[in-house]
């Protein structure tokens, strides 16, 4: 098990924005999070990779507790190290692709493997190359990320979060700022990882790719999971009125 | 009084203007950066105190600054404050520029988006990496032009160093043409601060196209 997340609650004030979520994700699954704006997706990524803290729950990477809730019910996070440590296994990538302006794509890729895993620099450029290739990216390496098309700089971004070599990608929204043409070769991309047995969660509003890509759809509204399994079951035949009610807008 | 006379002795008045110049950037731009940590600190007292700080640095005149830190050894501990002239002058200037210095930074520092900080976090930098290889390097770019404005200003206002009588180069110009009744040291004065700011604004204009290449 890769992932683990259990009974995560988590309130902005009064507002409850997850309500008793859990996730498990295994090795080489591709798990896809739709729903309606305002249900939670984005925060469960959020709280996963530490941007925004659980109030109670568990997370756990690779076996590994990263959260635990103590007996009064409260969230209780690990030491810095260890939670240094955790987050290794993890990379993001973000729907405003969040890459370092003044930093060419190139030195993007390869600044945090050489200065935060303190790798080996030549070893280090050789597989951003071939990161750059695999995004067919390869003529764009000493371009800056605002010379690039936002489809190209969300690809660098995928690239950035690969060199890491993480052992889960979370994606939120990544096609969400991007027009439908650049949609398609940001989605190839992902699509590639997953026939590579990349363990990815994705959270998306791509109703076509989700259903074609995943090995299983998570339906959230409301801080909660309604539904959840097999891609063509949920989007085939769902048994939820909620989420039969979601699915009916995408089909126009 | 012949004209290279004049100059000559305006010139080392000139080297003191320069000295009050340099010096005064060199402590308040270090000392601007950490009034800005300190005005975005998570402990409210400390926040509190700094807003006051620069309030009082910006809401009373230079002059006024200088005189309260030249004398106020005297008045208030009865120290002796010879030979203190120069120091008074530097502390004067660096801790009301580190003032102005210290809300552009902050106005740079706020300036960039939370997603880079997200970004690094997720990278695995740490505190200290984020800040100097991620956000300084784009706060410097945004800032340049206010920096520049402010770097200007203190040419000029190197003069008011006259109220403390150190013989910068303008009190040297009044002095000479007081004296000789002459209206040339002004205008000799008047060169000089264009030639400077000019040189000022070259600079900075050269370190702004330098960091041209992204947006």
């Amino acid at each position: 098990m890769i992932l683990q997340m259990k009974n995560i609650q988590k309130s902005f004030g009064e507002l409850e924005v997850l309500k008793d979520i859990s996730l498990e994700v295994d090795s080489g699954e591709v798990v896809s999070i739709i729903g309606p704006s305002g249900s939670g997706k984005s925060t469960l990524l959020r709280c996963a990779t530490f941007l925004e803290r659980v109030n109670a729950g568990e997370i756990r990477y690779m076996d590994k507790a990263a959260v635990t809730t103590n007996a009064q019910g409260e969230a209780v996070y690990v030491g810095h190290k260890e939670l240094a440590d955790v987050k290794r296994y993890f990379g993001l990538v973000f729907q405003q692709f969040n890459l370092f302006p003044h930093y060419s794509v190139l030195k993007n890729i390869m600044d945090a493997p050489i200065h935060v895993q303190k790798r080996n620099k030549d070893e280090v450029h050789e597989e951003a190359m071939a990161l750059l290739k695999k995004m067919d990216l390869e003529q764009r390496a000493n371009a800056y990320p605002c010379q690039l098309s936002g489809g190209q700089q969300q690809r660098v971004a995928i690239a950035r979060a690969l060199a890491l070599k993480p052992s889960i990608l979370f994606f939120d929204e990544p096609t969400s700022a991007l027009d439908p043409e650049l949609t398609g070769e940001v989605l190839k991309v992902i699509r590639q990882l997953a026939e590579e047995k990349m363990t990815m969660v994705v959270v998306t509003h791509e109703m076509p790719f989700a259903r074609a890509v995943s090995n299983r759809v998570i339906f959230m509204d409301k801080g909660v999971i309604v539904e959840q399994g097999d891609p063509e079951e949920v989007f085939g035949n769902p048994t939820q009125e909620r989420t039969k009610q979601f699915l009916r807008h995408y089909q126009r | 009084m012949s004209f290279s006379t004049m100059l000559a002795a305006m010139g080392e008045g000139m080297l003191r203007t320069c000295a009050i110049f340099f010096l005064t950037l060199l402590f308040s731009l270090p000392l601007g950066m950490v009034v800005m940590f300190l005005r975005r600190s998570k402990i409210r007292v400390v926040r509190e105190v700094t807003k006051i700080y620069i309030a009082i640095m910006r809401g009373t005149p230079l002059m006024l600054q200088l005189l309260m830190w030249y004398f106020s050894p005297y008045y208030l501990f009865g120290l002796s404050i010879r030979g203190y002239r120069f120091p008074a002058i530097i502390i004067g200037f660096a801790m009301n520029y580190a003032a102005y210095f210290a809300e552009i930074f902050r106005g740079g520092i706020e300036a960039i988006p939370q997603g880079q900080y997200e970004a690094a976090e997720v990278l695995g930098y740490s505190k200290t990496q984020t800040f100097f290889k991620i956000i300084l390097p784009q706060v410097i770019k945004t800032i340049l032009p206010s920096v520049t404005n402010e770097v200007i200003t203190l040419v000029k206002d190197t003069s008011l160093a006259f109220t403390l009588a150190y013989n910068e180069m303008f009190s040297l110009a009044k002095q000479i043409a007081a004296s000789q009744t002459s209206f040339v040291p002004f205008v000799v004065a008047g060169v000089f601060y264009f030639v400077a700011n000019y040189v000022v604004a070259f600079v900075m204009e050269r370190i702004e196209k330098a960091l041209d290449y992204y947006r």
